[in-house]
């Protein structure tokens, strides 16, 4: 191709791993090459800043095109200010103009667009009242007993009237390969799935020719751009357009929760260095392209109804770019490009978006940990996850993180996207008869009423084990409907296309909840609890006689309850089979459900009244983690990894002032706060270093604010785009504070 | 394993970034032996309260931390004085010592007898003592006891060991800010090269509640906080005798 790369099998065959692995220049260095943002870049963010303020300032949502079905191809080109971008492409032909993605469920886009005044043009209103979506399909086949779980609150979120999204297409391929290349593998794919012609034949042959098709749609949208993405990248800047325009398909195709990229900046490195290296570009450049294609991150929008707002708050996109990690030969995958990218935080100012995610391994260079552990203290805008664990675990070292915490092969993977049951919820069902404790009405048959009198250990986890059982068997049944659905009226060719014809599927699972079912098995076990019941018989609250130890706190006796109860709910997923053969797994994350998932759970035997919202993911209840982050987070690293492979959400608020008393102590104290949190196996941890008051001002005066960014879930969100509601939730977060 | 033996706790807290080098477990035990009338931790000083947890347990809470340590943190004892309950102290440290758990403390160095002597002198990595003042008068005004000589002891029997160790001094307009004070104390240590740090700490009232709470008096309400520019001036005075003044 003219490139002067060291070769490899990437050249027979599509391994974009093989190129990384044989090209890379690995960086041990400090941040001081980095550059400032150029003319062009502060004159693009300008107008964008200018867009966002508008896109605030009217109920979240800028602009809409309702006229046009959203595809690849399906819009002209869309520019900022054409003449000074080096990365071009928006999703529809205008900024923050969002796009009508009907297929997930054409109900969905008609609300969202009632909620701003407007509706689907007539033409578009005419094509849905033949075509099918996603939504119709699954609740064509929905049981009752699945429409009783989910309204009742035991099962929420679920991707049934939304995109599942968290698919990551292997963006780089594009690239490296141009799509001529990538079509004719394709094409030999196809040849080969032959018969017998079963449902798992038909399906695939089908889903293949959907891929290529899609494939030469690309083409169409590059051309629009006067781009010629038929072949591979020839240079530093072309890598990162086609890199991008392949993303850009996959947004302007879905509208999935997560649409995540993968782990990008460093192949881009191997390109922007040879580039520098032959004296054709500066450093300059090089992170123009890069703040150019970040700011095309920053404004990627899919439409919304207000309902989404309460699972997903802030308007999240995820897209999620994985930076750093080792490779298995020892080697670190820490490239000058991974500091471009943090460096956008500071040429841009702090985002939510893209989700910056950091592999962290203890083998970084230390030079990269500290410019990381500099950008949370002062951005609070990226997050952590344990590449040791992950690599040696999963067994891969080309993998992205898809939305918050879930693994996935770049490429060799894919994930089928489940949300989460609500288990303080299911917990209460094991002490109700099966019954939900707010309305009575029966959820799981067959549970045994508890004695009367104090509450028994070993009874309630009896109870406790079957409930579980029959809401992982109910969760299945749902989530095998939802991708069969899924595959079949709003199929990911787009992605897919960028993905092995044959890849692995892991399905994920979820639970919100794990503090408060922890700590209610704890105080059942380790103080006196007598339920409250009404004239029903339903528990409306609980007497508690005597203390308990609290999930939190580094203390085993109910760390290991924690710690089982995950393995446990692990163990019935496992028993069941799963849609095109998916492997199960599970994750400890909530997003912002726990604010609405507490809201439709009853009091709990931990002492927390009806409606209080749970603590986000693996997280212990707020204020009862009390002898400081380190005993907090040790606690939430006995959850093993081993059970939960979807990830362990851990979401930690720290002021400034308690990391130390200078920038170099603060610097090196995460630093070690990282390493000794990952080096006792722990997944994922958000870091927020912030002070409340300045949470407090940005509810205040919000326009003063436009880009404080704070961590949630597993996401990053500009805090005031929030509800007052959620804004509250974060304030009553622990914030670690040692004088 | 050494069930029975115990420490009277006031609280813990696990990411200590304020109490010696690193990251460090910073156990607060209960009890004083002096009530200085600016103290932040009232209620740390009665002797009656506080929560018996078994040194095993705080062994193992140190043993769980030590992926956060890296090469400088640890466990750091402060109070209260943690020298009143140098017996099973020693146990601790042992214990400590044996996981190579780099160890801390935090004293007013007023407690003198053997144990205390065998903790300063060999079991402790390093002790950060706070001196509360360069005059045997000033002293008594300020913490309520005669123990000004028994404090300079302890201090010089580290001096002896060899050992590194920091020292602390509060800065207490009023009280501890006459500039000759400052020179005596910069005269009688500035010369002993184990001083490792010479920390100025500045007096705040952001622990008056507490005193409240216990049902007492706090005595400097009119005492105003110290502007940054004292504390930058104070700083300057001692570093014309220690090497690091911070």
């Amino acid at each position: 191709m003219g490139l002067n790369f060291n070769e490899g099998i990437w050249n027979t065959s599509i391994e974009v791993k093989d190129f990384v692995s044989k090209n890379i220049s690995p960086y041990h260095g400090g941040h001081s090459f980095l550059s400032g943002p150029t003319e062009a870049t502060k004159a693009l963010w300008e107008v964008c800043k200018t867009e966002l303020k508008k896109e605030r300032s009217s109920k979240g949502l800028h602009s809409v095109d309702t006229e046009t079905i959203s595809a690849s191809n399906a819009f002209p080109a869309g520019y900022i200010d054409k003449d000074k971008e080096s990365i071009v492409g928006l999703q529809t032909d205008a900024l923050l103009k969002r796009a009508m993605k009907p297929f997930g469920g054409y109900k969905v886009v008609e609300k969202a667009l009632a909620e701003h005044g407007m509706k689907p043009s007539e033409s578009v209103t005419n094509v849905f009242k033949y075509a099918k979506t996603h939504n119709d399909g699954v609740f064509d086949a929905y049981t009752d007993e699945i429409k009783k779980f989910r309204s009742l609150g035991i099962l929420t979120g679920l991707p049934d009237n939304y995109a599942r999204g968290r698919i990551i297409g292997d963006y780089r391929r594009l690239a490296l390969y141009g799509i001529n290349r990538l079509v004719e593998e394709k094409e030999k794919d196809l040849a080969k799935i032959k018969g017998p012609m079963n449902d798992e034949t038909i399906r695939l042959r089908e889903e293949v020719s959907e891929q290529i098709k899609s494939l030469n749609q690309m083409i169409e949208m590059g051309n629009a751009y006067k781009l010629d993405l038929s072949r591979p990248a020839q240079n530093a800047q072309e890598a990162v357009q086609w890199t991008y325009m392949a993303y850009l398909a996959a947004v302007k195709e879905q509208d999935g929760a997560a649409m995540s990229l993968g782990s990008v900046s460093s192949f881009f490195d191997i390109y922007i260095e040879k580039d520098i290296a032959e004296g054709k570009i500066t450093e300059k450049q090089a992170q123009e392209y890069i703040d150019h294609f970040v700011m095309k991150l920053r404004v990627v929008r899919h439409l919304r109804m207000e309902a989404y707002d309460q699972i997903f708050a802030g308007d999240p996109t995820w897209v999620t770019e994985s930076i750093g990690g080792q490779l298995v030969d020892g080697r670190t995958k820490v490239t000058k490009t991974s500091f471009r990218f943090l460096n956008t935080l500071y040429n841009l100012g702090p985002s939510p978006e893209p989700n910056i995610t950091i592999l962290w391994s203890a083998d970084l260079p230390r030079g990269f940990k500290e410019y990381c552990s500099k950008v949370s203290i002062e951005t609070s805008s990226i997050q952590y996850e344990n590449d040791d664990l992950m690599r040696c675990e999963r067994e891969s070292d080309d993998y992205g993180i898809a939305c918050c915490v879930s693994f996935q092969e770049l490429g060799k993977h894919i994930q089928f996207f489940g949300a989460r049951t609500n288990l303080a919820k299911t917990l209460l069902l094991a002490l109700n008869n099966g019954r939900c404790e707010n309305t009575g009405i029966e959820l799981v048959s067959g549970i045994p009423a508890v004695k009367e009198g104090y509450l028994d250990y070993d009874e309630v986890i009896r109870n406790f084990k079957r409930s579980m059982k029959e809401v992982a068997r109910v969760y299945n049944e749902a989530m095998n409907i939802i991708h069969f659905m899924h595959d079949k009226y709003y199929y990911e060719k787009a992605q897919m296309a960028l993905i092995d014809t044959n890849p692995r599927i892991n399905i994920a699972y979820g639970i919100a909840g794990l503090s408060i079912v922890a700590d209610s098995l704890s105080a059942i076990k380790h103080a006196k609890v007598t339920p409250v019941r009404n004239e029903d018989g339903l528990t409306v609250d609980f007497k508690i006689e005597g203390d308990f130890p609290k999930y939190g706190n580094d203390d085993d006796r109910v760390d290991l309850i924690a710690r089982d109860v995950v393995a446990a709910f692990n163990h019935e997923l496992q028993k069941l089979r799963v849609y095109k053969n998916a492997n199960p797994t599970l994750s400890v994350l909530t997003i912002t459900s726990n604010v609405v998932y507490g809201k439709k759970t009853g009091a709990t035997p931990d002492g927390r009244t009806k409606g209080v919202p749970f603590a986000p993911g693996a997280n212990p209840m707020h204020g009862r983690d009390t002898h400081g982050l380190i005993a907090s987070l040790n606690s939430v690293s006995k959850i093993d990894y081993k059970d939960s492979q979807d990830g362990i959400s851990n979401t930690l608020s720290v002021v400034p002032k308690s990391l130390g008393d200078t920038e170099e102590e603060r610097i090196n104290n995460l630093v070690g706060t990282l390493d000794g949190y990952f080096g006792r196996n722990a997944q994922h941890l958000n870091v927020n270093v912030l002070d409340r008051d300045v949470l407090k001002k940005a509810m205040e005066n919000p326009e003063e604010y436009p880009q404080l960014t704070i961590r949630v879930s597993g996401y990053a969100v500009n805090f005031v785009r929030l509800t007052r509601e959620q804004q509250q939730e974060v304030l009553t977060r622990s914030f670690h504070e040692s004088l | 394993m050494s069930p029975n033996i115990t420490l009277k706790v006031h609280s813990i807290e696990s990411f200590g970034t304020h109490d010696g080098p690193g990251i460090r477990l910073v156990i607060f035990l209960q009890g004083c032996n002096l009530k200085c009338l600016y103290c932040q931790n009232a209620d740390t000083i009665p002797m009656k309260i506080g929560t018996e947890y078994p040194v095993d347990d705080l062994v193992k809470r140190a043993v769980n931390m030590k992926s956060y340590f890296g090469q400088d943190g640890g466990v750091t004892v402060s109070g209260g004085e943690p020298l009143l309950q140098s017996e099973n102290l020693i146990t601790f440290f042992e214990k400590l010592n044996k996981q190579g758990i780099h160890t801390n403390i935090d004293t007013n160095g007023a407690v003198v007898n053997k144990h205390s002597i065998k903790l300063i002198t060999e079991l402790s990595d390093l002790v950060m003592f706070d001196i509360k003042h360069a005059t045997p008068k000033g002293y008594e005004k300020l913490v309520g006891k005669k123990l000004f000589e028994q404090s300079e002891k302890l201090i010089s029997l580290r001096v002896e060991s060899g050992k590194p160790f920091w020292l602390r001094y509060v800065l207490v307009p009023g009280f501890t800010d006459n500039i000759e004070d400052l020179k005596i104390i910069g005269k009688k240590y500035g010369r002993y090269k184990n001083i490792e740090r010479f920390q100025v700490l500045p007096y705040h009232k952001l622990g008056v509640y507490k005193w409240e709470a216990l049902g007492e008096k706090y005595q400097l309400e009119n005492t105003p906080e110290n502007t940054p520019e004292q504390i930058e001036s104070v700083k300057n005075i001692f570093k014309e005798y220690f090497n690091r003044v911070i």
